[in-house]
């Protein structure tokens, strides 16, 4: 570094660590507008996310359905190599069958015990969740019409149909009809959800398997994915195009809204972003304007000691900036920890660090501190040297 | 030719003329003093000298050169390359060590050099002193940096407004025999001053008026001759 770089950078220096307590309003000045802004980009680019999150516990956004009469487990596999691990919060393999229950047709719906409860968060288990073999839940409704309630053992039967390959068989070779199942279950929870889920009994597939004395071929899978927009629909449209077997489809009514709401939040949060950096602009430069009017003496006395304008406004702009850098490294380690504050307090959830934000909002930082130094680094050039003579 | 020599210069704002017809000659390496009441034009003669303003009417030769024709910017080059200012109060850049206000002056001018810096310090007495911010100094200390930031880069001209003016007895003393001592080595030396005691020791003393130059005193310490030209 040459002797005058040396020297400039050496009075910069100077400037801000021997002037602390007025350098030290600029620099929080500085620091506030990119906490905000660093923090709020943080909020902006995570609110998807946290959003997401939130949106899933209202259930599943997307359903597969068969592309002709059904489906199975290892079309749902094959379907799920198409989302990214990091997104699939859970998907549930359904099986609708009637059965009965003393002597009443039911719909039982056969499934994945485990993945309902991260694609149906809402669901209200009254007891517990059914979770080994023999173990059931029953809608509230049922519950109720039937008087049962957890603990209760009840007896499920089940009727193949006319079609059924196996009953035909045994009725042929035993030339009697041996039409019923029966399976004896236990009642662990009652289903509350306040919807059409509560008029059905709930069991897992391998208890249908063994009630129906066949692997249950699945009618429908639900799969919630933390992702909305466009990459919901990319993932739609690339299980439909390579699964022969299924057909996927977004549940509107939860994507839609999602959609809505995340692209008002994310507007809401670019125009706060943009505010903040108004107002970080309108205070950055009045700091400065106020710094530059202090040192107008200083400025009148280089200038007599023949400082040319251009090296007076390199002067001030290069204390500007290290200034902005300084602010921009401070915001991005509190605009982190302004972000985490809001998501805890906000989304209950801790916010993932982005690397990227630290380079970003320093040179943003530094930029709008240049910009904001432009016009009283301006008006510094116009002190007259002679004032500092006069002693004025 | 003189090193300065103002031509009929007159300086108008409205009605007032701050100078009126003034004509001088400083031969290199003079010593003159400029004495004068408040209002007296001193200010205003200090400012044409030292490249800060220009004249109404008349020339400014300095080196030869017309100032009064120059450009603002051509007169910052000047001021920075031909003068050396001294205030009467110091005007140190109060977060710059004292030998970074000296280098301040280098910057300006060529190349900072911290080495010849301190020497100017050691030249002025303050070298033990070079680190110390001006609010650690004294004002005899603080005119003392002044000078040596004056001197730094060997000016045609060392141009010094009331240098005495904020300083005690014991201080003064100490800075006039600075400019002694600068004057044996050849310096130009003008001096603005109220002080008659710093006056008589310039070779040559002119008393403004009401923008006029109405007394010229040569004080030959030489001789010990004292000439009045009213």
């Amino acid at each position: 570094m040459n002797k005058k770089r040396k020297m400039y950078f050496r009075m910069i220096t100077a400037s801000l660590m021997r002037r602390r307590s007025r350098m030290l309003i600029a620099l929080l000045a500085i620091a506030i507008g990119a906490t905000i802004l660093s923090g709020l980009v943080t909020i902006y680019y995570d609110v998807p996310r946290q959003m997401g999150a939130e949106f899933r516990n209202y259930g599943a956004n997307m359903i597969l359905v068969a592309s002709e009469e059904s489906f199975t487990l290892e079309d749902v596999d094959q379907s799920m190599s198409y989302i990214k691990q990091n997104e699939l919060v859970g998907v549930t393999p359904y099986h609708y069958e009637t059965v009965r229950i003393h002597e009443l047709p039911v719909l039982a719906a056969a499934m994945d015990l485990e993945q309902v409860q991260k694609t149906s968060p809402y669901w209200n288990v009254d007891g517990d969740w059914a979770a080994s073999d023999g173990e059931l839940m029953i809608g509230k409704t049922i519950a109720s019409d039937m008087q049962l309630g957890v603990g209760d053992s009840i007896t499920v039967t089940w009727t193949p149909s006319a079609g059924d390959a196996e009953a035909e068989t045994t009725a042929q070779n035993e030339d009697e009809l041996i039409l019923d199942n029966e399976m004896e279950m236990t009642i662990t929870g009652i289903v509350e959800t306040g919807g059409s889920e509560e008029d059905y009994v709930y069991m897992s597939l391998a208890d249908m398997e063994t009630l129906t004395g066949t692997v249950p071929d699945l009618d429908i899978a639900e799969v919630s994915v933390s992702a909305s927009g466009a990459d919901l629909e990319n993932y739609k449209n690339a299980i439909t195009d390579n699964v022969d077997a299924v057909n996927a489809r977004l549940v509107k009514r939860v994507t839609a809204s999602e959609t809505t709401v995340l692209s008002k939040l994310q507007a809401l949060v670019l125009l706060v972003t943009i505010i903040v950096l108004a107002l970080t602009m309108i205070t950055v430069a009045t700091t400065m304007t106020a710094v530059v009017t202090e040192r107008r003496k200083e400025i009148g006395l280089r200038k007599a000691l023949g400082a040319s304008d251009q090296s007076i406004r390199m002067e001030f702009l290069g204390e500007g900036l290290l200034l902005g850098g300084l602010g921009g490294i401070l915001g991005s380690i509190l605009g982190f920890a302004f972000a985490q504050a809001v998501s805890i307090n906000v989304f209950s959830s801790s916010i993932s660090f982005r690397p990227l934000l630290v380079p970003i909002t320093i040179i943003v930082s530094v930029v709008v501190t240049g910009a904001a130094c432009m016009i009283p680094v301006r008006s510094a050039t116009d002190v007259d040297p002679a004032l500092v003579l006069k002693g004025e | 030719m003189s090193l300065l020599e103002l031509k009929n210069v007159s300086k108008i704002y409205g009605d007032l003329h701050a100078l009126d017809d003034v004509s001088m000659k400083v031969e290199k390496g003079e010593w003159v003093a400029i004495m004068g009441p408040s209002g007296s034009g001193k200010s205003t003669m200090m400012n044409i000298i030292g490249c800060m303003d220009k004249p109404s009417l008349g020339e400014v030769l300095l080196d030869g050169v017309d100032i009064a024709r120059e450009s603002g910017k051509n007169l910052t080059t000047i001021r920075r390359d031909k003068i050396g200012l001294i205030f009467q109060q110091f005007h140190l850049v109060g977060y710059l060590t004292a030998v970074e206000n000296v280098m301040l002056a280098q910057y300006y001018h060529s190349i900072p050099d911290e080495k010849e810096a301190m020497e100017a310090l050691e030249r002025v007495g303050l070298a033990d002193r070079a680190r110390h911010l001006p609010s650690q100094l004294s004002g005899g200390e603080q005119q003392r940096v002044c000078v040596a930031r004056a001197l730094i880069n060997h000016p045609e001209i060392v141009l010094a407004d009331e240098p005495t003016g904020n300083l005690d007895e014991a201080n003064e003393s100490i800075v006039v025999e600075l400019f002694h001592k600068l004057h044996d080595e050849g310096t130009t030396l003008i001096v603005v001053t109220h002080d008659p005691e710093v006056a008589e020791v310039a070779q040559r003393t002119l008393v403004l008026r009401d923008g006029r130059l109405v007394k010229e005193t040569v004080n030959d310490h030489f001789t010990g001759v004292i000439h009045y030209n009213d």
